[in-house]
């Protein structure tokens, strides 16, 4: 166990290296420099080394007895004053050991695939120290034993989020991005702060051991204050991982290299919230009304964003609505307390979404930056790799029995619908989700890779598929989309369902998920698999009818349904709320104006400010 | 003999001294009396560090750890200023010896106050720390800026000796004596026998408060603030907004919590009050700066408002809080004013916007810089996190969440301000490609500046230590 410390440890190091490297040459966009070859090196074995630990830990979490899979491990005190006590710990157990894998494993392939897709750049060592600076608070975040150390690692992914986003400052929308992302987050971590300054005033200590054990006796189940403290810490996770309504940063955030996209925004960081509140499960269990809220906002995420999936047409953004919307499926989970599946959702979609966005970067790389599919199409032929890999991950996204997918959204809809906490109507809109998600999909496949090619004649003459640093980590992810999901083959199945087994002594708690079982028939779960299949490959059907055999309904539908249309293709027009947030700003500002009229240069009016002052607190004293 | 414990004062002292006979008797290159002040403080450092604690003139001067603590602060900052003003004295046109000196007996009355153990010794170093200053903050006689910041110093710094001077002489007027200690027993007499301690009292904290504020820079005393900040040399700004912020909050401390912590329903309310107004207004006329100087300026006022939080705690934990968040606020303030000395040094600018594109001309600087910024916005790991945190955590304890709250609140405004400054360095392009090139002093005190920062933030038990040993000379 002691390999815990190398974890974060490697990344640490990697950055502290990139970093130096980047203030030691303005450009690496020149060839095969010996120091640009370092800066691959450190970068990838670095993370690679971490990934190598995480498999390490898990094996010795294995071995272990499954009641004793829970180990601290302390790097140093943190804070030591009196009986506030804080240490920089490590906590591991089958949740976190999970994540760790997913984390490094994801992550050393993107780095992989960056030294191919960034090879260009001049910013070459400053995107790899940031990278790593990445891995290494996203490492933090999900190995804490306490919530402030788990607040750094919040804190720090996103600050290497928003220097990502805006890494190519020369576009004004991508610092605009940045800028967004930030600042949006900020008002879920607002939420969080406050969530955990309230746990330290209710249990004197934000150790989570200490936290999680006693919450059932300090806190009264479905109290004001548990509640309060589960809504604040949602409130954060709702910022983080893009949900209603804060999710509006995270389509933007497409403006960041496409790796990035893929490790940050999809695969590792927008997941955070969902771990927290995972990780958080014994309090948010005591908070029913919370729990009904976590489920419902993930519900309308889910299909919200799925819906307007359907019309967009840059490919990174309709990935980007995609993301959000599944990780309104992993809310949906934990909110029917189904955590296990929540966080199996949140592995197989990181190999599966981390897949697509490689590989729509992998089309971008063949079509010179191109993102809009109207100006693609017939791509299979040109790039078969990318095609064959992006098959595999949109077959998983879109729940197609024996691929990845398919297991742990299943295993959600089944949750959401036998679960205590479940509810018909939450199993429908999951339902209609999946749907839409298979439409939405197969509409960005199709219209990408099969068809006729509607690509510019100059574009179409340079089209290649990507170098192996890229094809390597594509055709990985490709295999684990695939396979990903054996890890938790339903009972219903013949399957034993290890993942939930392995984690089941984290989420003890949870027994609803037991008791759940022994109220429905194995047959309903089957009918209600059936039925998912079955509007699933509707959905694909649809879209093979709309983008290759027809291709005229789309475009007659958009006119019929105008209005439901324009509402869709504008994303609801949301993005304008964006627009009250800086109404705020500048009501703000306006008050500032207001204020620093009294700032007048004069020292008479100054030396009346004093005396005035003095006079203030007199009148205070005088009324108390 | 006792007076050893003086020793560290005296030494500073003489050596302020040495340094202005040398200035008397050399003719050229007197910049490098910058070195003479640099070993100075590093003597008196290490004089501050083995001295032995212990009380002189019948209480009148406390050498205790709180003193040693603040002391440390203020020698800190001292160097530090010092060695940021190497090149700026180089471009004076005369007068480049005194400077140091002047800085050096400014110390020397703050070292005096962190003792304090009398109303009237306080009083008396209070003054020995700010005329010094006055001179200072006009030093640059050619601009009429400076000139001005000098003299708006100057008057409204004597009224507010005006406002303590009274409020002293009523607290001397109940209980008939200065030390702090015998004000305390007085009162509390007074308060068994009576009942209450009546309203003079109260008109005395009034007062007293009002002339502290000034020192803080607290709402609505905080006027002169941007006004001289702006005009003063940089590395006098740095000074002002560390070094002499310190001593009001060691002059507070040890009036407050020495002699009136009892009575702290009296005062304490109004304290958290004050503080809401700091972090309120300061927060929101930062966010309309252009200026660096004064949106450096704006942010100390409200950086003193999340100081108060730990004296509203008003408990051993708040103040050793306050301590830590000296150091932290020492650390992340100096940093981003001696970035700014070394920027308007090369490009004689002080505007945000001139900013732009800084992490291509130099990245280093640009990265430091950074680190400063979110240091001060509190962003994890870097100090200004764990002090915040250190901070709110005490308010908390003592159940002051609806300030706790504002505290947070407007850490999120705050970040627009301070995360305003890392976007121009790092989104913004700027045609200038040429480095920012830096002494070594300069240089030498930025890495002290960033090594702080990340130090307190990653491992703070050191400092914590030393802040919780502070703490203890009060009783709660």
């Amino acid at each position: 166990m002691n390999y815990v410390y190398f974890v974060p440890l490697f990344p640490l190091i990697g950055f502290l290296i990139n970093g130096l490297l980047a203030l030691a040459r303005k450009s690496y966009s020149d060839g095969k420099h010996p120091l640009k070859s370092l800066v691959s090196w450190i970068g990838c074995t670095s993370v690679g080394l971490s990934f190598l630990a995480s498999i390490a830990i898990f094996f010795e979490l294995l071995a272990l007895p499954a009641g004793e899979r829970v180990v601290q491990k302390i790097a140093f005190p943190w804070i030591l004053s009196g009986k506030f006590h804080i240490d920089v710990g490590f906590l591991l157990d089958p949740l976190s050991s999970v994540m760790i894998l997913v984390v490094s494993g994801v992550g050393f392939f993107i780095h992989v695939y960056s030294t191919g897709y960034m090879a260009e750049d001049k910013g070459y060592a400053r995107y790899f120290s940031y990278l790593n600076l990445f891995t290494f608070f996203m490492l933090m975040l999900v190995l804490s034993n306490n919530f402030l150390l788990l607040y750094v690692g919040w804190e720090g992914v996103g600050l290497c989020s928003y220097l990502l986003i805006g890494f190519w400052y020369e576009k004004k929308s991508a610092a605009d991005a940045g800028k967004k992302a930030f600042i949006v987050n900020r008002i879920g971590d607002f939420g969080f702060a406050l969530g955990v300054m309230l746990i330290f005033w209710t249990f004197g200590s934000l150790n989570f051991s200490h936290v999680f054990e006693n919450a059932p006796h300090v806190l009264a189940l479905g109290g004001g204050l548990v509640t309060a403290i589960t809504l604040l810490l949602f409130l954060g996770a709702i910022g983080k991982s893009a949900q209603i309504p804060l999710y509006i940063w995270l389509p933007d955030a497409m403006e960041g290299p496409t790796p990035v996209s893929a490790l940050i925004h999809a695969a590792t960081m927008v997941t955070a919230g969902v771990y927290m509140v995972a990780r958080c499960h014994a309090l948010f269990l005591l908070a029913p009304v919370t729990m009904g809220v976590v489920a419902v906002i993930g519900a309308a995420t889910a299909i919200y964003a799925a819906s307007i999936g359907l019309v967009q047409n840059d490919i990174k953004r309709v990935l980007a609505y995609s993301t959000i919307s599944q990780l309104g499926y992993m809310f949906l989970a934990c909110g029917v307390g189904a955590f296990t599946a929540g966080i199996f959702h949140l592995m197989t979609h990181a190999f599966f979404k981390a897949l697509l966005f490689l590989a729509a970067g992998s089309v971008m790389h063949a079509l010179a930056g191109e993102l809009n599919m109207q100006k693609m199409g017939g791509l299979k032929k040109y790039i078969p790799i990318t095609f064959w890999c992006f098959l595999a991950g949109t077959l998983a996204i879109s729940g197609i029995p024996l691929f990845s997918g398919f297991f742990s959204k299943d295993e959600i809809l089944w949750k959401a619908f036998s679960s205590p906490h479940g509810h018909f109507l939450l199993w429908l809109i999951g339902v209609a989700t999946a749907a839409l998600t298979a439409f939405y999909m197969f509409r960005l496949f199709f219209m990408t890779f099969l068809g006729k090619s509607r690509m510019d004649p100059q574009v179409e003459s340079h089209v290649h598929e990507s170098p192996k640093s890229m094809t390597i980590p594509l055709m990985v992810l490709a295999v684990l989309s695939v396979i990903g999901g054996y890890s938790g083959i339903p009972h219903s199945l013949g399957g034993s369902n290890r993942f939930e087994g392995f984690l089941s002594s984290v989420f003890e708690h949870g027994h609803s998920e037991t008791q759940a079982a022994a109220y429905h028939a194995v047959s309903t779960e089957y009918l209600l698999m059936i039925i998912s299949i079955v509007v699933v490959v509707i959905g694909i059907l649809v879209a093979h009818r709309f983008y290759i055999q027809n291709l005229n309904i789309p475009k007659r539908l958009a006119i019929k349904y105008k209005f439901p249309y324009r509402v869709l293709f504008n994303k609801y027009y949301v993005d304008e709320l964006y627009a009250i947030a800086n109404g705020i700003a500048s009501v703000v500002k306006g008050l500032g104006v207001l204020i620093r009229k009294t700032q007048t240069g004069y020292l008479r009016n100054y030396a009346l400010s004093l005396i005035f002052g003095a006079m203030l607190i007199l009148v205070y004293y005088i009324f108390r | 003999m006792t007076y050893q414990l003086l020793l560290p004062q005296i030494f500073l002292f003489l050596w302020a001294i040495l340094i202005f006979i040398i200035d008397f008797v050399r003719k050229e290159k007197k910049h490098n009396l910058a070195y003479v002040a640099l070993l100075g403080i590093v003597i008196t450092t290490v004089l501050v560090l083995t001295s032995q604690k212990g009380e002189l003139f019948g209480g009148m001067f406390q050498a205790d750890s709180f003193s040693a603590y603040f002391n440390l602060i203020f020698l800190l900052t001292g160097f530090l200023t010092i060695a940021s003003s190497v090149e700026f004295t180089q471009r004076l046109p005369s007068n480049k010896g005194e400077y140091f000196g002047l800085i050096l007996l400014s110390m020397v009355g703050m070292m005096f106050l962190a003792s304090a153990g009398d109303l009237l010794t306080l009083y008396v170093s209070l003054e020995l720390t700010t005329i010094p200053l006055f001179v200072l903050a006009s030093y640059r006689k050619d601009e009429f800026k400076s000139t001005e910041a000098g003299l708006k110093y100057l008057i409204l710094g004597g009224i507010s000796s005006a406002l303590l001077l009274f409020g002293i002489s009523l607290i001397y007027g109940l209980t008939g004596t200065t030390f702090l200690t015998e004000v305390r027993t007085t009162l509390i007499v007074r308060f068994l026998s009576t009942g209450n301690v009546g309203p003079a009292l109260v008109l005395g904290f009034i007062f007293m408060i009002a002339g502290f504020g000034f020192k803080l820079a607290l709402v609505p005393f905080h006027m002169w603030v941007p006004d001289v900040y702006e005009g003063a040399p940089t590395p006098i700004t740095a000074f002002l907004s560390v070094a002499s912020k310190a001593t009001g909050i060691a002059a507070f401390l040890r009036v407050f919590f020495h002699a009136f912590l009892i009575f702290q329903v009296d005062w304490v309310m109004l304290m958290a009050v004050l503080a809401a107004l700091a972090m309120i207004i300061g927060n929101i006329i930062a966010l309309l700066q252009t200026n660096i100087k004064r949106m450096l300026a704006y942010s100390s006022i409200a950086q003193i408002g999340y100081i108060l939080l730990g004296v509203v705690a008003a408990s051993s934990r708040g103040v050793s809080s306050v301590a830590f968040y000296t150091f932290v606020y020492l650390f992340a303030n100096m940093g981003a004013f001696i970035t700014a000395i070394a920027f308007s040094h090369k490009t004689g600018s002080d505007e945000i916007k001139d900013y732009a594109g800084l992490s291509r001309r130099s990245p280093a600087l640009a990265a430091m810089m950074a680190v400063f910024m979110l240091s001060l916005v509190g962003i994890p790991p870097l100090a200004g996190f764990m002090g915040k945190y250190y901070l709110f955590s005490a308010a908390i304890e003592q159940r002051y969440i609806w300030l706790v709250v504002i505290a947070i609140l407007t850490s999120v405004i705050s970040l627009y301000y301070y995360l305003n400054v890392v976007r121009q360095m790092y989104f913004q392009t700027s045609t200038e490609e040429s480095p920012i090139l830096m002494g070594a002093a300069l240089k030498t005190a930025l890495l002290i500046c960033v090594i702080g920062v990340l130090l307190l933030g990653i491992y703070p038990n050191i400092f914590l230590n030393f802040a919780n040993q502070a703490a203890m000379v009060f009783h709660y």
